[in-house]
């Protein structure tokens, strides 16, 4: 009990939870943008592994980080445009179109990473984002590891927190994103694109969904492993439902998950010997499910969610 | 009089797919009147609207749109900008409105850019509540619209079109949702509005408030214009004679002694997940040869009543007996074998699975039955027999009893559901709003045959909107109100309006 | 303008027209790959053609592949056609599998006419009970059944993982985390002498059978239509919807299971954690590829398992990345997404109409 008590108190403990939380945040971020408009996007854990491809592979070629960063924001954009094309104006199945795109994005990024490293047997490493040294702020005492030598990927994902919330509460955008996603027709018969609104949002969420994939090539760790996204995308999708859909809680959620994570790998460490080690692995898939079930009763579904809409079919 | 005409549609046609829905239709508005644009379902009006608000693309015609100075402008089709811009107004049957956003929102929505990053609701909140003072249309403008009531939500409808300085209203059905004193009530807001300057198209298949409340009368037919004329020249025979082409069919009903109870509900409550699916403390009997109509404002817990005859949610508390005999926990398949056949409201939704085939559908409710399976496999040339006969008798047309039953018009699913039901001879029938969306020709043909079961001996409950059907085929009246029943002590239109409004007990 | 407008009936041509352009379309695709990764594209073509009908091996290689897809691919063609959205084929095969490895590899010594069905037998169950799962937690709950199975796929593979270094782990195994073999008399006899291809696939081709007819001619059949098309209108009915979802959640995890019987008991002999390259997801494919039908989950097996083994021996032959087969499968499928799309609809465009400029 003491063991615990003392995980809980540490400073590597939290650090961890928010670095763990990171590409979730960024995932959970770009799903609950996508849903908001009413499309589900099962493309994500695709697009985490595109990211992950193009932001590492960017700076191997020799761009700099945030040129890494740009680049796969982009390639996931460019994945949800084409999730955004078959699923809006084609209105195709939401489901298998993101199902599709999960193996295409798969395919291709395995593909190019192959194509061009023929021959390695260890993947090669780039330097990482390094840890943020704020003058100050990271010397205070327990805040100071944990938020304050954070990497920059972790930061732009708090600030997405704030971004996202921002607009979905306080613009225009943000009231028409969310109605689109309850009623496209009162969009529509306002004057405003409902394709475009949906096309628009789904191309950002996936966007951000690639940033949490890049994270995991350029700041959790330094170099490209195939099935290194191992199910975060899927964890996501379950997380904005746990989260109702909000910003607010969708960080919340991520965290919570974070927390978890690293908390398993402590006390497998401290356990090991007494339960095997998977039990542990299992534990954030399992706590996903059970975050699911538990919020999936009271679930308030954006009304429009899954449903295609159509110019003129009223 | 050219001078003052708005708006000016000229020859507009639109087909969709074989169907005709609009055949060069003319129409003027001239400045503060109030247009009646009158016809049965599926006459057009509302693909009428459609095109002139932009949502269809006309295969034929031009609109025409005056300025604030009166001088008309040729208005680009298809485009719902465009003819925001123009100012014209639409408030449409199903509201257009999103339910998570508030009212003030759902106004705005649109009429600021999307780019900016910060929004002006001071203005806009101002803007607002001058509307609603000169129009007199008051909603709450910062609550979810999800947890306003039905006439809260056209009002907002209708402020959203003036909030964007509408000169031409187009209000699609606006009353069919409302109860008799709140459609009195929006009528007499319409009246003021336009001595502001407001010009206002309403489409309407109610003989009665169109002839009350317009100043002028276009009627279509089959998707054609079949004639204009001044309120003040109308009389319903002439006009409903100019909706249906030929003088309205009357049913005829004869006058038949009730028999023993087919129907009991003893004190059922359903908790619903809404309103509209929740009844408290309700008892009623149906007897057999007796038609009970059940009136009421959609949303009063018709849905709950109909989806507990129907087997599909259970009682709360209380009983329910078919033929005298208790059903402790109803199902649909207890319910079909206990002797009650159902027509359900939503047709397409409820009544038929459109991607099986018209045959296969003919079967659904009897999939138990020796005749249609043995040994669990089903027995295709009864099934296919079974459906030429029923699509015989019943007149169901179509492409064949092979094709997908979605490929059928409204009127004949709802002939398939008809040969489905009343094949098996119910004792108890549950009609849910039967006729609603048919043509008149096929709103007969339902009203005949639910007279003819109720000759049979069956007893049947007639759940209805329209107060004008319940009237012409019911023996009794029950009103639904806020999950109430109460028997209508007479059949005077005027006190079931006020029972409807729940303004008497 | 361009306006969208549902066709009034599908012709039959499409529905065995969109999956065939599918995969020629896809198959044309890989040529862009193959060019980035500076190969000729007609040589690639030239040798996976080669790959997959270039000999009698070839071609039962091929078969081999095409038997564990065409029992996932069943698995997803029957609970789509439900709408239930079991996209947890990969965890219901390791579950059928590792089933099979637990009762025979020397759990039950006995004739191999009872191992061999009670293998396939309790396969199936694990499999069908790795679906029950998430079916339950569905109508019970509500929870998304596609995040569930997606979910779980990864629970059960680090549960095999477990199992293989602890209870199931082979004694005389070195240590590797692998099982001990399925014993000589409960593996599924092989079809042909010194070939791979064995019984699994003729299970598979019968059991593909009885599904088509089942589907279109039983009462069963006929409620998961219901089901599938409209739920409310079933329900309506009185078929008994949750009943039916179950009942297709319990076929569709089994054929699931079997296929990873089928590849232990049939292939390999001995499970290993990565017995699996996939075929729970590539199923999916299968299964639009197949329009959902059984005896189209056949041929897209077929289809698909080609492309697979013809990759391989263009990989071997020519050193270009073998994943080209997972992108042409992949692009498979968004074009017999697109191609349904096109069979639903039809693109009209109606220029002059209204132009009142």
């Amino acid at each position: 009990m003491m063991d615990l008590l003392n995980i809980l108190l540490s400073e590597s403990f939290w650090a961890a939870s928010l670095r763990i939380a990171t590409p979730l945040i960024f995932g959970v971020l770009g799903a609950l943008i996508c849903e908001r408009s009413g499309v589900l996007n099962l493309g994500i854990e695709g697009i985490f592994v595109v990211g992950a491809m193009c932001g590492w592979m960017t700076v191997w070629l020799g761009s700099g980080l945030w040129g890494g960063v740009l680049v796969a924001a982009c390639a996931g954009a460019l994945f949800g445009l084409l999730h955004a094309i078959l699923t809006v104006p084609l209105g195709l199945s939401q489901h298998v179109s993101g199902l599709g795109i999960t193996l295409f994005a798969t395919s291709v990024s395995y593909f190019t990473y192959r194509t061009a490293l023929p021959n390695v047997s260890s993947p090669p490493r780039i330097e990482p984002f390094q840890a943020l040294d704020i003058p100050v702020l990271s010397d205070l005492p327990f805040l100071g590891p944990v938020l304050f030598q954070q990497t920059a990927l972790t930061w732009l994902a708090l600030l997405m927190v704030l971004l996202v919330w921002y607009v979905l509460q306080r613009t225009a955008l943000g009231v028409a994103i969310k109605a689109v996603g309850d009623n496209p027709d009162s969009v529509d018969a306002q004057g405003l694109s409902v394709y475009g609104l949906r096309i628009g949002a789904i191309v950002a969420g996936s966007a951000l969904m690639a940033l949490g994939g890049a994270f995991l090539t350029m700041s959790a760790f330094d170099a490209f492993f195939f099935g290194m996204v191992n199910g975060r995308g899927w964890v996501c999708i379950a997380l904005v439902i746990f989260a109702s859909w909000r910003p607010g809680k969708a960080l919340f959620g991520a965290l919570l998950f974070g927390a978890f994570d690293a908390l398993q790998v402590r006390l497998q460490t401290e356990m090991g010997a007494l339960v095997p080690g998977q039990i542990f692995l299992m534990a954030p898939y399992i706590l996903s499910i059970i975050a699911l079930v538990i919020a999936a009763r009271s679930a308030d579904y954006p009304r429009a969610l899954l449903t295609p809409w159509f110019k003129g079919q009223r | 009089m050219a001078e003052n005409t708005v708006l000016k549609l000229s020859g507009l046609s639109k087909r969709f797919g074989s169907v005709v829905a609009n055949d060069d239709v003319s129409l003027t508005l001239v400045k503060g009147e109030v247009l009646a644009l009158l016809g049965e379902n599926g006459a057009g009006k509302t693909t009428l609207m459609n095109m002139l608000f932009g949502h269809y693309l006309p295969d034929a015609g031009t609109v025409e749109v005056a300025d604030a100075n009166g001088v008309l402008h040729a208005l680009p089709l298809g485009h719902p900008q465009a003819a925001l811009a123009a100012g014209i107004g639409m408030v449409h049957q199903h509201f257009a409105l999103a339910e998570n956003i508030n009212a003030l929102d759902n106004i705005t929505l649109g009429s600021e850019p999307l780019r900016s990053l910060k929004r002006n609701r001071a203005a806009a909140r101002a803007k607002i509540d001058g509307i609603i003072e000169r129009s007199g249309l008051k909603a709450p403008l910062d609550v979810p619209v999800g947890q306003l009531s039905v006439g809260e939500r056209q009002r907002v409808e209708i402020l959203k079109a003036l909030y964007r300085d509408a000169r031409i209203l187009v209000l699609d059905e606006p009353t069919a949702v409302l109860t008799p004193q709140e459609a009195d009530t929006l009528f007499s807001n319409i009246r003021s509005m336009i001595t502001d300057g407001l010009s206002v198209i309403f489409i309407s298949h109610k003989l009665r408030e169109v002839l009350e409340f317009s100043d002028r009368i276009a009627v279509l037919r089959h998707g054609r214009k079949v004639g204009e004329m001044a309120t003040t020249d109308a009389d319903e025979a002439k006009i409903a004679r100019m909706m249906v082409g030929a003088d309205t069919p009357k049913v005829a009903r004869q006058e038949m002694s009730p028999g023993a109870p087919v129907l009991s509900l003893k004190n059922v409550s359903v908790s619903g997940r809404s309103q509209r699916e929740t009844l408290d403390n309700v008892s009623l009997t149906v007897n057999a040869n007796e038609i009970l109509g059940v009136a009421g404002i959609s949303g009063n817990g018709q849905a709950g009543l109909a989806q507990l005859i129907a087997g599909l949610v259970q009682p709360s508390s209380g009983t329910i007996a078919v033929d005298d005999e208790d059903i402790p926990k109803p199902t649909p398949s207890r319910m079909v074998q206990a002797g009650v056949g159902r027509i359900p409201e939503d047709r397409h939704h409820e009544g038929i699975v459109g991607a099986m085939s018209v045959a296969e559908n003919m079967v659904i409710e009897r999939l138990d039955d020796p005749d249609i399976q043995s040994l669990g496999l089903l027995r295709r040339e009864a099934i296919a027999d079974n459906a030429v006969k029923l699509a015989q008798a019943y007149d169901v047309r179509g492409p064949g009893v092979d094709a997908s039953a979605r490929l059928l018009s409204g009127g004949n699913i709802q002939k398939l559901i008809l040969a489905r039901v009343f094949e098996r001879a119910p004792r108890l029938i549950l009609a849910n709003q039967p006729t609603r969306g048919l043509d008149m020709g096929a709103a007969a043909t339902v009203g005949r045959r639910l007279l003819e079961a109720r000759a049979r001996g069956a007893g049947i409950v007639l759940i209805s909107e329209d107060l004008d059907e319940i009237l012409g085929l019911a023996d009794r009246i029950a009103v639904i109100r806020d999950g109430h029943l109460t028997e209508a002590p007479t059949n005077n239109r005027e006190q079931i309006g006020l029972m409807m409004a729940g303004a008497a007990a | 303008m361009i306006r969208i407008e549902p066709r009034e009936a599908t012709s039959r041509t499409f529905s065995v027209g969109v999956p065939v352009l599918s995969a020629l379309i896809s198959l044309a695709f890989a040529a862009i790959p193959l060019l980035a990764a500076g190969a000729n594209p007609i040589t690639a073509y030239g040798e996976m053609f080669k790959g997959v009908f270039g000999s009698v091996f070839a071609v039962t290689e091929m078969l081999t592949r095409a038997t564990p897809l065409i029992f996932t691919g069943l698995a997803a063609a029957l609970a789509f056609r439900a709408k239930l959205w079991n996209i947890g084929g990969e965890g219901q095969l390791y579950l059928g599998a590792m089933a099979a490895v637990a009762i025979g590899s020397g759990l039950l010594d006995i004739s191999g006419i009872l191992l061999i069905p009670i293998i396939i037998v309790l396969g199936a169950a694990a499999g069908a009970a790795g679906m029950a799962a998430p079916t339950y937690l569905k109508v019970r709950f509500g929870a998304d059944e596609v995040v569930t199975t997606l979910l779980l796929n990864f629970i059960i593979l680090i549960f095999v993982q477990m199992m293989l270094e602890g209870p199931l782990q082979d004694p005389m195994g070195l240590g590797w985390p692998q099982s001990a073999p399925v014993l000589d008399q409960g593996m599924l006899p092989p079809l042909m002498d010194r070939m791979r291809v064995h019984s699994g696939l003729i299970l598979a081709l019968v059991l593909a059978g009885l599904a088509q007819f089942m589907l279109a001619r039983s009462v069963w059949g006929f409620k998961l239509r219901a089901v599938g098309e409209n739920a409310a209108a079933a329900r309506h009915a009185g078929i008994n919807v949750n009943r039916s979802l179950f009942g297709v959640a319990l076929i569709s995890g089994g054929f699931a299971g079997l296929a990873g019987v089928s590849e232990v008991a049939g292939l390999k002999g001995y499970l290993t954690a990565d017995l699996s390259p996939g075929f729970g997801y590539t199923g999916i494919v299968v299964a639009m590829l197949a329009g959902l039908s059984p005896i189209g989950v056949v041929i897209a097996a077929l289809f698909i398992a080609s492309v697979f083994v013809g990759a391989d021996g263009m990989s071997r032959a020519m050193g270009v990345s073998s994943f080209l087969a997972d992108l042409v499968v992949s692009v498979s499928l968004l074009c017999v997404l697109v191609g349904g799309f096109i069979a639903k609809y039809r693109i009209v465009r109606s220029g002059k109409a209204g132009a009142t400029t």
